[in-house]
């Protein structure tokens, strides 16, 4: 099925924006490019950079409000039936009816698309078989795991073999076997039947596995080329930093003039220079060179841009040592019905410890984090936080720790202003001390600007400074952390963490679970969980040297995941 | 038969014998209904606590008092003092007290008669209208009695022979019933739908459908149809417990019923899915539902209320309630028979307001989000 | 402690009315609600369609038809000539009553026998049906007092009817004075049902468990701001019956309020209920709508509680708004004194003291 077409999707000056709570919002600006048939494009940004509303303009679920899209030769707005059952979409949260069992989904998106009924057992086996789902046909969806619901996601895009699949942030929150699996299938596709694909994702690593990357960002698109033309720019400017103290090193690091980008990768400090500029020799730090990767180009192009950190990390209250461990947790259990969603998990953290969860969704790590901070009940086994079990603990020892849980849950229809006051009083801050620790915040964080701002309107990096402010109010000993930078774009990751790495470095322990990767490189030590259980703790170090071999002398973190799980698997 | 209608039919069943809460709404909630209404809600008002003072006993008076018997309507306190009476009926002891007063035996020798005192507590204010036409009627009895015993004068020329027909023990069950099946079609067909339509937007399943070559018609169709279906059989589980629990009589034919119940429920649907095209979060799209069908299918049927002594602008509103017509189709069907000259308007009524529901949904949804 | 649950409430209020749904929930279905029962609910009768099908053609039939015309709750639109038209006359519903006058009717009355005239209603409403035979009736005795009066014919007894506390027995004063209650009920069930379940789907749930609030803390937090708004809710519609729909209000405020009040303890208590069950704001709206459905209609607010079945009957003194009700209408109407009151005003304690202490219970215990 070789189409004569030179490109699948041709945009040109396509804009588009959106009414939101009396403002509009320019989802996309402007924005011409193509996409080449027969390969494999990303669409990379982080969060709002406009990825799903040129997914939806493309399958003709949106009209552009000027510009045209043309898919596969038709324009998708005009001529949107035709597009649409020429192509396969696949939406972000897959587009499964969960009451349905696989085979049901397989049979509802066939009749949608006309597939003809003698054709569709060949092709369910196919697709079956393809996507690992052969012996649970019979399932119902919702009980598939979120790596499996993705394949038959998919299964259910490729019903009738498309000329074009839209993949819409597929990617999230799945782990990275299922990820991997998804890749190869991807690529089956495209070598095997000729097809184009464009899928869209936040994770910046997935950019390298793309034949092309388009990289948007608040609307625009800052570039388009091959991964391999990103990361030539960068060569010979990405340098590891290895030396005693990794946080101090990091913090002088990205104070040095010529440097870019400072960030903490397992044992060391990965830094990206300026053009031309050589890496810092008086830092007493050992200097080895690096290859560059597709996130510092995009670092570096929104640093042009003039994207720059917020706040000044103004020191704060150093915790007091304490030889005791401040997190422990000893063959933690816990069932729901008759599902051990979390089995024997025993692991304990130190004060200024910076200690992380790694894995998918499912994988039991909120479920452990909601027991550690008093939200659930175990099934059994014993907890310790800051000494007592949160969930009977007076109220006096909730004051000691903070929590920023996902999505950034705050009270979206209050003011920045009024969720300061109102967590402020719910740790009983009053007076004085109440409008020290707010004004505090406001300028810390930047937020003085924006204080009489709604915080559901706010772009994702403030709403992100904002919990984490409001965690902070009362100036804990510990702070829980569930998945706090999914989706923000990597300068106000950096930022965050950069604000995390100095807490910790005064001592407060941090505990933050994560389905990202490259997060896991900022802990001190991880533990990575599946299926409830903890595969493996140690520091990053540790973990990826776990997974080294010859065929993979530098394995990265996914590597070192995949390796346990699918040992795991084995034995 | 398209391929792609017949899957979203087969899918939409699918769903609905998987998920517990639209069998609840379709087959549970008529259930509850009907039994909360049947035995909750009458307007048949038996064992009215009714007192009676009898301020100076005699010949007379106690000869007059007996003209308010116990019986099934009138549950009779008898007191001492018109104070006490009145502190009873304060405190919603009694709802009415007839007052003999002190003089009633000398005036009612007297050329005009001796006044008998009937306060109501007017605060219920049907039932103290009932009470008032009770008591009326009560006298007018007692007056033919004494008339005839003394050989006297004609006191009430004119009798007046009632006849109430349809329903002759008026029983109000046998109206309130049929309209409740209005209420309940009302409630599957237009909030079930919403909430289904409002679900798949919620789980992004409609993004999922919206991008495959299915038409919009389809879309529609293929919710209409299942819960046509449903709502059909929820009907038949209505009509059943009328029938054969409340044991109201069914003088019209089965078929008329179903034919105008057909085309209610399309116009219900229509609502629902007019709802949805709207309101696209289940929460918003239940309390749409509720505030915009739900209730004036209560109050503005004519269910309960009689639409003729509403204020004119809320007469005029009553006019696009599509309950309006069937409730009025029902009460007919069951208590009177298949009487073309109500059922025949009412349905064209009903046919114009499912065109015009549908017509709308039809023009709002076009295939495009945002 | 009281600056934590100050600082909850103040949250509370903000969140609910900045939201455009929450504002919507607090105006919008208590202002339709209003208006439909203020102006719809009402068992009065006006303008009833009847026809007359008289065979006489003496002049006493002549007065009493114009004793019928006279009054404003009938109207005369049918004069069949024939007996055969009657029927279709009321199948259609062309008309809710017919009046047959026989051919003697003038003849015998003038030679002082009785005579009989006949009334046939449509009974598809038997309420309706009832008020019609009632209103017609009045005109008759009405018309042979005059007539006896006439003709020197001594009554020994008439009937002087007075209705107390609603004169001109409008349906609209004892609907009205309910709808406090009723509105009193949704609004602050609704806002205490769906405000846990509204934080637990935006997350904001977890956020506030790991505060050091108690949960004593949280639940006052929630409780006292549904108390206020209710408070402010039966405010508002006593005001507008009171101004608007012109309903006396004859009783003490303070009788009125301790009403309010402790009828609020269950609403609030029963809306927490709600509150601890419900995950998602859809099922606490289900909640809530499976809870008012009953507790209106066996509550005596349309149709009287002693029509119900005895077991239904029963199962009422479990409700509070059946209490509350009484405290309305008799307040509002009778100005009942407060210590006529207090057969009601204790069980709705009882209860709301009961249901407030369950909702804590389920609170501590569903609250993870």
């Amino acid at each position: 099925m070789q189409s004569p077409l030179k490109y699948a999707l041709e945009a040109s000056n396509l804009s588009k924006s959106f009414q939101a709570g009396g403002r509009r919002i320019a989802a996309l600006k402007n924005i011409s490019f193509k996409v080449r048939n027969g390969m494999v494009t990303g669409l990379i940004g982080p969060d709002a950079a406009g990825k799903s509303t040129l997914m939806r303009l493309a399958s003709g679920l949106l009209a552009p409000d000027s510009g045209s899209i043309e898919v596969l030769g038709m324009d998708a707005t005009k001529n949107s039936l035709e597009v649409q059952s020429a192509i396969g979409y696949m939406p972000q949260r897959f587009g499964l009816y969960e009451d349905l069992t696989v085979g049901e989904n397989l049979d509802l998106y066939a009749d949608l698309q006309n597939v003809a009924v003698r054709e569709r057992p060949s092709r369910y086996e196919e697709l079956l078989a393809m996507a690992g789902l052969s012996p649970f046909k019979h399932r119902l969806a919702g009980n598939l795991s979120g790596g499996m619901k993705q394949k038959l996601g998919l299964a259910c895009a490729l019903v009738r073999q498309p000329a074009l699949l839209l993949l819409d942030e597929s990617t999230v929150g799945v782990d990275p076997v299922s990820r991997r699996e998804l890749w190869s299938i991807i690529y089956r596709l495209v070598r095997e039947k000729g097809a184009s694909v464009l899928l869209s994702t936040a994770y910046l690593d997935e950019a390298e596995r793309c034949d092309e990357v388009l990289l948007l960002h608040e609307g625009e698109l800052l570039d388009q080329g091959t991964p391999a033309s990103f990361c030539e720019p960068m060569r010979g400017r990405v340098f590891a930093m290895h030396g005693p103290a990794k946080r101090t090193l990091q913090t002088a690091l990205a104070e040095e003039p010529g440097v870019i980008d400072a960030l903490i990768h397992g044992d060391h400090v990965r830094i990206v220079m300026e053009e031309g500029v050589p890496a810092p020799q008086d830092m007493g730090a050992e200097i080895s060179p690096l290859p560059p990767r597709f996130e510092d180009s995009f670092v570096t192009m929104l640093k042009k841009r003039g994207g720059e950190f917020h706040g000044n990390a103004n020191p704060g209250k150093t915790i007091p040592e304490s030889p005791l461990p401040v997190i422990e947790l000893e063959s933690l259990q816990r069932r729901f019905g008759g599902f051990t969603a979390v089995k024997n998990v025993t692991f304990s953290v130190s004060r200024g410890e910076v200690f992380g969860l790694l894995g998918a969704n499912g994988a039991g790590k909120s479920t452990t984090f909601r027991m550690l901070c008093g939200l659930l009940p175990p099934s059994g086994g014993k907890l310790r936080v800051a000494g007592v079990d949160l969930r009977h603990a007076a109220s006096r020892a909730r004051a000691k720790i903070g929590y920023m849980s996902q999505k950034f849950s705050l009270y979206g229809n209050l003011s920045v202003l009024e969720n300061l006051n109102f967590f402020g009083a719910a740790y009983g801050l009053t007076g004085k001390q109440g409008a020290n620790r707010i004004s505090w915040a406001l300028e810390e964080f930047s937020l003085s600007q924006i204080a009489d701002s709604v915080s559901a309107d706010l772009p994702l990096g403030y709403k992100q400074r904002l919990a984490l402010a409001c965690a902070l109010m009362h100036e804990p000993e510990i702070l829980f952390l569930d998945e706090p930078t999914s989706g923000v774009d990597p300068i106000a990751r950096r930022e965050f963490w950069r604000r995390i790495n100095d807490l910790a470095s005064r001592g407060v322990t941090v505990m933050v679970t994560t389905h990202f990767m490259e997060e896991a490189e900022y802990c001190d030590r991880l533990a990575i969980m599946a299926m409830g259980e903890i595969l493996t703790i140690g520091t990053p170090t540790e973990i990826k040297a776990g997974a080294r071999s010859k065929a993979l002398p530098e394995p990265s973190m996914e590597d070192a995941f995949i390796r346990l799980i699918e040992s795991r698997g084995s034995s | 038969m398209s391929m792609r209608l017949n899957g979203l039919i087969r899918k939409e069943f699918l769903q609905i014998m998987r998920d517990p809460s639209s069998i609840a709404i379709a087959f549970l909630m008529p259930l509850v209904l009907l039994l909360l209404f049947g035995y909750g809600v009458s307007l048949d008002s038996e064992h009215i606590p009714l007192g009676v003072v009898v301020e100076a006993p005699s010949a007379d008076s106690s000869n007059f008092a007996a003209a308010f018997p116990e019986s099934r309507y009138f549950h009779i306190v008898h007191f001492q003092d018109t104070h006490q009476a009145v502190e009873s009926m304060m405190a919603g002891r009694v709802n009415a007290i007839v007052v003999l007063k002190q003089d009633f035996p000398k005036r009612s020798r007297q050329p005009d008669g001796a006044p008998v005192q009937l306060i109501l507590n007017g605060v219920d204010e049907n039932t103290a209208r009932i009470i008032s036409g009770y008591v009326d009627g009560a006298l007018q009895k007692w007056l033919e009695h004494d008339a005839a015993m003394r050989g006297d004068q004609l006191h009430s020329p004119i009798r007046m022979a009632q006849r109430v027909w349809f329903n002759g023990e008026l029983r109000s069950r046998n109206f309130l019933v049929p309209g409740l099946i209005a209420v309940i079609m009302t409630l599957i067909g237009a909030l079930l739908t919403a909430l289904v339509m409002a679900r798949e937007w919620e789980r992004g399943t409609m993004e999922a459908l919206l991008v495959t070559p299915i038409s919009m018609n389809e879309v529609i169709l293929g919710k209409l149809i299942p819960y046509f279906i449903l709502g059909m059989g929820g009907l038949a589980l209505s009509v059943a417990m009328a029938l054969w629990l409340f044991e109201v009589p069914l003088r019209g034919s089965l078929w008329v019923l179903f034919a105008a119940s057909a085309l209610f429920l399309i116009a219900a649907l229509g609502m629902g899915l007019l709802i949805s095209s709207v309101a696209k979060s289940q929460f918003v799209a239940g309390q749409v539902a509720i505030i915009g069908t739900f209730l004036p299918a209560f109050i503005l049927s004519g269910f309960i209320f009689d639409i003729n002594s509403m204020p004119g602008f809320v007469q005029a509103i009553t006019h696009v309630i599509a309950a309006r017509y069937y409730v009025a189709i029902l009460q007919t069907l069951f208590l009177v028979g298949d009487e073309w000259s109500v059922i025949l308007p009412n349905a064209a009524a009903l046919v114009l307001l499912a065109a015009i529901f549908l017509g709308i949904t039809w023009k709002k949804t076009r295939k495009r989000l945002g | 402690m009281w600056n934590r649950i100050f600082a909850l409430m103040v949250k509370e209020f903000l969140a609910l009315l900045k939201d455009r749904k929450g504002r919507l929930v607090l105006v919008v279905p208590p202002l339709v609600q209003l208006m439909v029962f203020g102006y719809a609910a009402t068992f009065d009768l006006k303008n009833v369609p009847y026809a007359v099908y008289s065979e006489d053609r003496g002049y006493v039939s002549r007065d009493l038809l114009a004793a019928f015309n006279g009054s404003s709750n009938f109207t005369l639109i049918a004069h069949p000539g024939d007996e055969r038209e009657i029927a279709p006359l009321v199948d259609s519903r062309k008309v809710l009553m017919v009046m047959r006058i026989g051919p003697n009717f003038s003849s015998d009355l003038s030679s002082g026998r009785a005579s009989t005239i006949q009334i046939i209603v449509d009974g598809r409403n038997s309420n309706t049906a009832m008020l019609v035979v009632n209103y017609a009736a009045t005109i008759v005795q009405k018309f042979n007092r005059e007539w006896a009066a006439r003709h020197d014919a001594a009554i020994p007894v008439h009937i002087e009817t007075r209705s107390w506390f609603n004169p001109n027995l409008e349906s609209r004063w004892f609907f009205i004075p309910g709808i406090v209650g009723l509105l009193t009920l949704l609004v602050t069930i609704l806002v205490t049902a769906l405000s846990v379940a509204r934080e637990r789907e935006q997350g904001t749930f977890d956020q506030l468990l790991v505060t050091p609030m108690s949960p004593l803390e949280i639940l006052m937090g929630k409780a006292l701001p549904g108390f206020l708004i209710g408070i402010l809710e039966a405010t508002l519609i006593t005001l507008a019956a009171v101004f608007w729909f012109e309903v006396p209000l004859l009783g003490s405020i303070l009788t009125l309020y301790t009403g309010v009040f402790l009828f609020l303890l269950s609403a609030v208590g029963v809306g927490l209920m709600i509150s601890s069950i419900a995950v998602t704001q859809q099922q606490g709206l289900l909640g809530a709508f499976f809870f008012m459905v009953p507790a209106i209609i066996l509550s005596g607010f349309a149709t009287p509680i002693r029509n119900m079945p005895t077991i239904v009957q029963d199962l009422t003194l479990l409700n509070p708004m059946r209490y509350f009700l009484v405290v309305l209408r008799g307040v509002f109407l009778q100005g009942t004194p407060f210590h006529l009151l207090i057969p009601q005003l204790w069980p709705l304690a009882a209860i709301g003291i009961a249901s407030l202490a369950i909702a804590g219970w389920l609170f501590r215990n569903r609250m993870y």
